[in-house]
């Protein structure tokens, strides 16, 4: 009986979003054939979509990080500030230990990284989910205080010197059968950074967590009806506040990872970041209003932003401008297919 | 007794915000008296103008303190904030230019058309975040992520390249004094935006139903307030509020810059509305809090530049100090104090009961 109960209940809030992550899977492979179609070169060679996961693995890090928040009804814009300020202070930490045997200094930044996630998540989780504050002031102040405290770390950009660093940042995992042959007749394999491996199997991670662990589920739980939840004896400040601490940790995580793509710190590094994880969430089938969401669909809505910019980045509009319209636009248009989507699925219902 | 209770609930609102006020002015005190200090001065053209740092401080909280009643309106009513403020501002200036670029000179009277112009402009913009918020039921802070995200590429493509200069006494006597009166005018215009609204409110009864409709959408729409036109009216006047403070932009600088005009302001604005002890959740407002607000947060920023703290550095302490606040405003330290108040309250009833 409560099998069966609970089984209803767990199925509900899953099928709009794997209606709207399909829609949001449709889109992107129509639009990468159009490409493959119109545009063809880059698009026609594995090594491309290769390229967007390595260009993006920071954010599609941060952005399963605030797909869970969002799934748990609130919302987290310090992201951007957490990765900027992780990858300042692994640059410098970095710089500072230079003779240090590589192996160590490294586990030690990446432990670094974690613990500067880790301390942003535990105040905002704390500040949120027991003092009841509402999560876009706490996380707003969270994000002045990370900028802030880059630039007093340092204003000007910080190159990383450390060697056994750069080679970590050169290392590559090469896949000779995905690769092209190039004009002179030889092979070149496909290239995938270990950052973009990491991204993926943060992505792999989040998922079954969110769907076959308890603390996943009651993340569904509080964010579709926090009352109801609360009735059902869930836990619901600790589980908001886990789940903030859980972002926090893997904002640390993805400034790490941005280290490794580009080995330089600098007060304006993942700016805007924030906006584009709730854009690629959003994409994703995400809702902002909670209790729907998948980290799959989150990693399609980075790739469809990621596509748009290298379509425009390649078509003659080549400007920062168009793209900011294109994916504005784009933006729009998901945001106006979900909602009539969903609006026309509730009629069904009824 | 009923009338001095109403009177403290509707202080209590503002409790928070009037003490962290008063202790920023005593911080200041302490610190440094001569942080008071207003001098008269003859600026560049020649102008008696008065200057300090509350002057300052009154002064360039101007575009917030605009910006932040607006911001009121639509937390109130539609339960959510609008970030594209700062985009759409940009957009807004790059419309006055353009129209005031079209008429050639510039004289009083073509700048009220192209602040006419720019208003209309805005107001379509904001209707398009209305109608997205209103009628296909999209969270506010998402609805407005689209302009928020593009808003100044419009504004660029509508004015080209360049970053245009205005060069006249009528855009110096709008973005800083007018010749022979010793106050800058941006002070007089949110006098008159704060006094207009406030002339709304109490001739309609827009603020009732704009608060019943965020305390409840279905309530309000049975009881015959229609959710869509107060939603949508909230964002309308949020566009008048954001032109303004976008004239006052453009003129203060004598330039337009896409990039910079009203940059960042919308995030300021949230926290003015929320430091003021609105609910960002919607429903009931105060317009004063949020003005107050605003001047806090400019406040508090002149304060620790006057502590020569670099101006690339000044977040982290304003995010310290937004920090406390909240806490200090928050329901549960709020219930906790109150409970501590009582019990406090309640020991002395109980030692005179032995006593009697």
């Amino acid at each position: 009986m409560t099998d069966k109960l609970n089984a209803t209940r767990r199925r509900e809030p899953l099928t709009d979003a794997q209606l709207l992550m399909t829609i949001s899977i449709g889109i992107f492979v129509a639009m990468y054939a159009l490409a493959m179609i119109f545009m063809g070169g880059g698009f026609l060679k594995v090594q491309q979509i290769f390229d967007l996961l390595n260009d993006n693995a920071a954010l599609i890090i941060v952005s399963c990080s605030l797909t869970i928040v969002m799934i748990g009804g609130g919302i987290n814009i310090s992201v951007g500030g957490v990765i900027g300020f992780t990858v300042m202070a692994c640059a410098i930490f970095l710089n500072n230990n230079a003779e240090g045997s590589g192996f160590l200094s490294i586990t030690l930044t990446v432990l670094l990284a974690l613990g500067i996630g880790l301390g942003f998540g535990l105040l905002e989780g704390f500040l949120v989910s027991y003092l009841e504050i509402q999560p876009f002031i706490v996380t707003l102040a969270g994000m002045f205080l990370a900028r802030g405290l880059t630039t007093i770390l340092s204003v000007n950009p910080v190159k990383v010197a450390h060697e056994g660093f750069q080679e970590l940042v050169k290392a590559k995992i090469k896949i000779p059968w995905l690769g092209y042959t190039a004009q002179n007749g030889n092979l070149i394999p496909a290239k995938l950074e270990i950052g973009a491996v990491v991204a993926l199997c943060v992505v792999l991670l989040i998922y079954l967590m969110l769907r076959y662990v308890r603390f996943g589920r009651n993340i569904y739980a509080l964010g579709g009806n926090r009352q109801s939840a609360l009735m059902l004896g869930i836990n619901v400040k600790r589980t908001c506040f886990w789940s903030y601490v859980l972002s926090g940790l893997l904002s640390g995580l993805a400034g790490f990872v941005f280290l490794m793509h580009k080995p330089a710190g600098n007060a304006s590094v993942a700016m805007r970041s924030e906006m584009d994880a709730i854009a690629a969430s959003i994409i994703g089938g995400t809702l902002l209003t909670g209790g729907v969401g998948n980290v799959v669909g989150t990693l399609f809505g980075v790739m469809i932003l990621a596509t748009i910019q290298k379509i425009i980045a390649l078509s003659p509009l080549n400007a920062s401008w168009w793209q900011e319209m294109a994916s504005g636009a784009m933006l729009g248009f998901f945001i106006i297919l979900q909602s009539v989507v969903l609006s026309h699925r509730g009629k069904g219902k009824k | 007794m009923t009338n001095q209770k109403k009177w403290v609930a509707s202080l209590s609102q503002l409790l928070i915000p009037l003490v962290a006020l008063g202790l920023l002015l005593l911080f200041n005190l302490f610190r440094d008296p001569g942080f008071f200090s207003i001098q008269v001065a003859v600026n560049n053209s020649g102008n008696r103008v008065l200057t300090g740092n509350l002057i300052s401080i009154i002064d360039s909280a101007s575009e917030l303190a605009i910006i932040a009643m607006g911001m009121t309106l639509v937390t109130a009513a539609c339960g959510g904030q609008d970030i594209s403020v700062g985009a759409v501002g940009a957009i807004s200036g790059a419309v006055l230019v353009k129209v005031l670029q079209a008429f050639g000179g510039i004289t009083l009277g073509t700048i009220l058309v192209a602040l006419v112009v720019a208003c209309l402009a805005t107001i379509c913009f904001k209707l398009f975040n209305g109608t997205l918020v209103a009628v296909f039921k999209i969270q506010p802070m998402i609805a407005t992520l689209i302009l928020y995200s593009c808003g100044r590429s419009i504004a660029y493509w509508i004015n080209g390249d360049a970053t245009p200069q205005l060069s006249s006494p009528v855009v110096s006597a709008i973005g800083m004094t007018i010749p022979g009166i010793p106050i800058p005018t941006p002070i007089f215009l949110v006098l008159l935006v704060g006094l207009l609204l406030a002339l709304v409110f109490r001739f309609t009864n827009i603020s009732l139903y704009t608060q019943s409709v965020g305390i409840n959408q279905g309530a309000a729409r049975l009881n015959g307030i229609n959710p869509v036109v107060i939603k949508l009216l909230s964002f309308v006047l949020l566009g008048v509020c954001v032109s303004v403070a976008s004239l006052i932009g453009v003129c203060r600088l004598g330039q337009l810059n896409h990039k910079t005009l009203l940059v960042d302001i919308e995030m300021d604005a949230i926290l003015a509305v929320a430091i003021g002890g609105n609910n960002l959740g919607g429903g009931k407002f105060k317009l004063s809090g949020s003005i107050l607000g605003a001047y806090i947060i400019q406040m508090l920023t002149t304060t620790l530049y006057a502590m020569k703290v670099s101006p690339v550095n000044v977040k982290a302490y304003k995010a310290i100090v937004i920090i406390v606040i909240v806490v200090a405003g928050s329901p549960v330290v709020k219930e906790k104090l109150t409970q501590l108040w009582k019990r406090l309250r309640g020991g002395t009833a109980g030692a005179r009961k032995e006593v009697g």
